[in-house]
């Protein structure tokens, strides 16, 4: 059986026995080399569910704060979100049954279109290490590997950190690798101010990032607050823009689960995990936490310890 | 008329000495609209710009006036952008909606005197479409890879050349100028063959839409299909009909503007009322907003539907939430 039969099966028998109210998983998408959210109610929806290397959003979104109960066929990052979301009082465990997927990674749908030359893809068939996209007079065959997300390449939990049921078997896991994040430290100052203006002079404001971001979930966020305005609303100077993601990147400070969700929902293909993996990368070095990888750590920034390093301060 | 591709290049950036030349040019990977002074920056060898073209007219964030308060008194200056502009190259949807806007920007209760004064000062050349995406249904929208509905200056690409015709009397004007030469009846030939056989295939039937939808807004259809929603603006301010904007004051001291920008009815900010209550107050309220705004509430108010099959909405949902499913199964409900 493959992976989407053993989700269904999974999802049927769970539906059937009652023991969950919905299942959240993802459906096949109406574009080639994309899937959506799914929600299964019932045993024959369950039917619908599917799993493949397109099954890029963070799915954590969906069990915030409910209070049916749940399933959630879940790959290494959602559940090291849920994890993290678990320790916040976000998610109740109780409620939660979590089908966890180990995650070979997910394609980048930008890299694949620079890769084509951005031609049309009509069909995308994914023969296990290999992409074949089909277009008006092209065929091209891709290494999934070489066009997979950032987060998925330097991904270390690919097997999930905790699961009621596990699909399939456990992947070894992988070195630490944040070279990216060295390359973009090496920069000269003025070097990276003009890397992150040019980055942010693309932005929109249309909040995809904090929307699918699962760790964004404050019920005001300053950028919508309008006494005090905290910000510029509108999205024509580029130091707001950079305002807004630097508030976003410091309020995830030790949260952010490096999931790359906010990167994946951007429209405008703007490098969000540069500034996120930066202080992933930062809050590991800093206090040797990371965020969401097992349910007993407290999160980072809410607990002290002496060893801490305190050279900022005083 | 017939021009040269490679005359195109030339041509912009002497007009370009007299008008502001707007084209789509490819820029940080993103093909986006911006005026150039180079002819050669223009690329029209594009499906669809990310942005849309109202962001022309109607930019995401537009200063009205600004102020200065002192002991003298109050001065201020309005911004009304008066320069003569030529946009070169649009695709047909996005002209298309530039005429849905009117209705908006100009009506019985309301003038708008800053998307007016553009939209006169504003010379139109569309660009017809050989091959639309699998994502355009413009077709089904009252529009198509070569309406010419808006356009003072329609382009149909014949490989080398473009076939080139006048469609307003503004159009006709600067085309007189430009002293281009006849095109033959073979090219003739050709251009009509493509402007009637080209379709969008993406084809949806709006056919008694609108009178459904009028007739569903308690329907539990409406409770599932947010669910998977993010509640971002992606599909709004990227469409080229969305039109919602809220104003606000940037004010430092006796210094300040008033700045116009997007917003969006994805937002539940968007509807919070000074109470804090809201009429909208989840992602199905919201929803239902958006569905009933395009395909019920504008169709009632200006007799059009405020789609008109760009794809730019499917194409940037991050969950994959296409408008195309959610209308058929409206039409799929009993
Ligand atoms: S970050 Fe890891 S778990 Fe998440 S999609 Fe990528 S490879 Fe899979
Ligand atoms: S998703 Fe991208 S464009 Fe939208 S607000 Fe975030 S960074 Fe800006
Ligand atoms: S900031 Fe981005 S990478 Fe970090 S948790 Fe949020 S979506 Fe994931
Ligand atoms: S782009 Fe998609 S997720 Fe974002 S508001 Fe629109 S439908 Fe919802
Ligand atoms: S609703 Fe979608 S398809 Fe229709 S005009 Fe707007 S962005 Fe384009």
């Amino acid at each position: 059986m493959n992976t989407t039969e053993k989700i269904r099966e999974i999802a049927k028998q769970l539906l059937t026995d009652k023991k969950v109210d919905l299942v959240v998983g993802f459906a096949q998408g109406s574009l080639p080399l994309r899937s959506t959210p799914y929600f299964a109610r019932t045993p024959e929806q369950a039917d619908n569910l599917i799993w493949s290397a397109t099954c890029e959003n963070n799915l954590a979104n969906f069990v915030r704060k409910r209070s049916d109960k749940v399933a959630v066929i879940a790959k290494g990052c959602d559940v090291r979100a849920m994890v993290a979301l678990i320790k916040e009082g976000q998610i109740n465990k109780d409620n939660l049954t979590i089908i966890g997927v180990p995650c070979q990674g997910m394609i980048d749908r930008k890299q694949v279109c620079e890769a084509i030359g951005c031609q049309e893809i009509l069909e995308a068939t994914d023969n296990g290490n290999e992409l074949i996209l089909k277009g008006k007079g092209f065929e091209k065959t891709l290494a999934k590997e070489d066009v997979m997300f950032v987060s998925c390449k330097t991904c270390q939990y690919n097997t999930p950190v905790i699961f009621d049921e596990l699909i399939g078997e456990a992947l070894p896991g992988k070195e630490a690798n944040y070279d990216d994040i060295a390359a973009f430290e090496a920069l000269s100052p003025a070097e990276r101010n003009a890397y992150i203006a040019k980055e942010m002079s693309k932005c929109i404001r249309c909040y995809a990032c904090r929307q699918a971001c699962p760790m964004c979930y404050c019920s005001e966020c300053f950028v919508d607050c309008g006494a005090p305005a905290w910000i510029g609303k509108g999205a024509q100077r580029v130091d707001d823009n950079a305002l807004f993601q630097t508030v976003r990147v410091l309020h995830l400070a030790g949260r952010c689960v490096d999931c790359g969700a906010c990167e994946r929902a951007c429209p405008m293909g703007i490098k969000l995990s540069l500034l996120n993996r930066k202080m992933v990368k930062d809050v590991k070095e800093l206090y040797g936490a990371e965020a969401g990888v097992n349910l007993t750590d407290p999160p980072a920034l809410s607990t002290h310890k002496f060893e801490d390093k305190e050279d900022f301060m005083l | 008329m017939i021009i040269n591709k490679n005359e195109i290049a030339g041509i912009l950036t002497k007009l370009a000495e007299e008008y502001r030349v707007i084209a789509p040019v490819k820029k940080d990977g993103l093909v986006q609209y911006a005026a150039i002074k180079n002819g050669e920056e223009a690329c029209l060898d594009y499906a669809n710009t990310k942005k849309p073209g109202k962001e022309i007219l109607f930019p995401q964030s537009e200063e009205l006036f600004n102020y200065t308060v002192s002991a003298e008194g109050v001065r201020m200056q309005d911004n009304v952008d008066k320069e003569a502009t030529i946009v070169f190259g649009m695709r047909p949807c996005d002209v298309k909606s530039l005429v849905l806007l009117d209705n908006v920007f100009k009506n019985d209760q309301y003038t708008d005197v800053y998307y007016l004064t553009r939209r006169a000062n504003t010379l139109i050349v569309g660009l017809g479409c050989n091959e639309p995406a699998s994502t355009c249904f413009c077709t089904s929208m009252a529009c198509g890879p070569f309406a010419k509905e808006g356009s003072d200056i329609f382009l149909t690409d014949l490989g080398e050349t473009y076939f080139i015709e006048g469609i307003s009397d503004k159009g006709k004007e600067l085309l007189a100028k430009l002293g281009l030469s006849a095109a033959s009846e073979e090219q003739k030939a050709a251009a009509a063959k493509l402007q009637t056989e080209t379709k969008a295939d993406g084809s949806i039937n709006i056919e008694g839409l609108a009178e459904k939808l009028g007739g569903m807004f308690e329907h539990p259809f409406w409770d599932s299909l947010h669910e998977k929603c993010l509640g971002c603006a992606a599909c709004t301010y990227l469409c080229p009909t969305c039109h919602c904007f809220d104003i606000a004051d940037e004010a430092k001291d006796c210094e300040g503007c008033r700045v116009r920008n997007w917003d969006a009815c994805m937002f539940p900010l968007f509807t919070l009322h000074g109470s804090g209550h809201n009429p909208r107050p989840g992602g199905k309220a919201r929803w239902r907003q958006r569905l009933m705004h395009k395909f019920n509430y504008f169709v009632e108010r200006y007799n059009a539907t405020a789609c008109v099959g760009c794809g730019r909405c499917i194409k940037n949902c991050p969950v994959n939430l296409d408008i195309r499913q959610a209308l058929a199964e409206v039409r799929a409900l009993d």
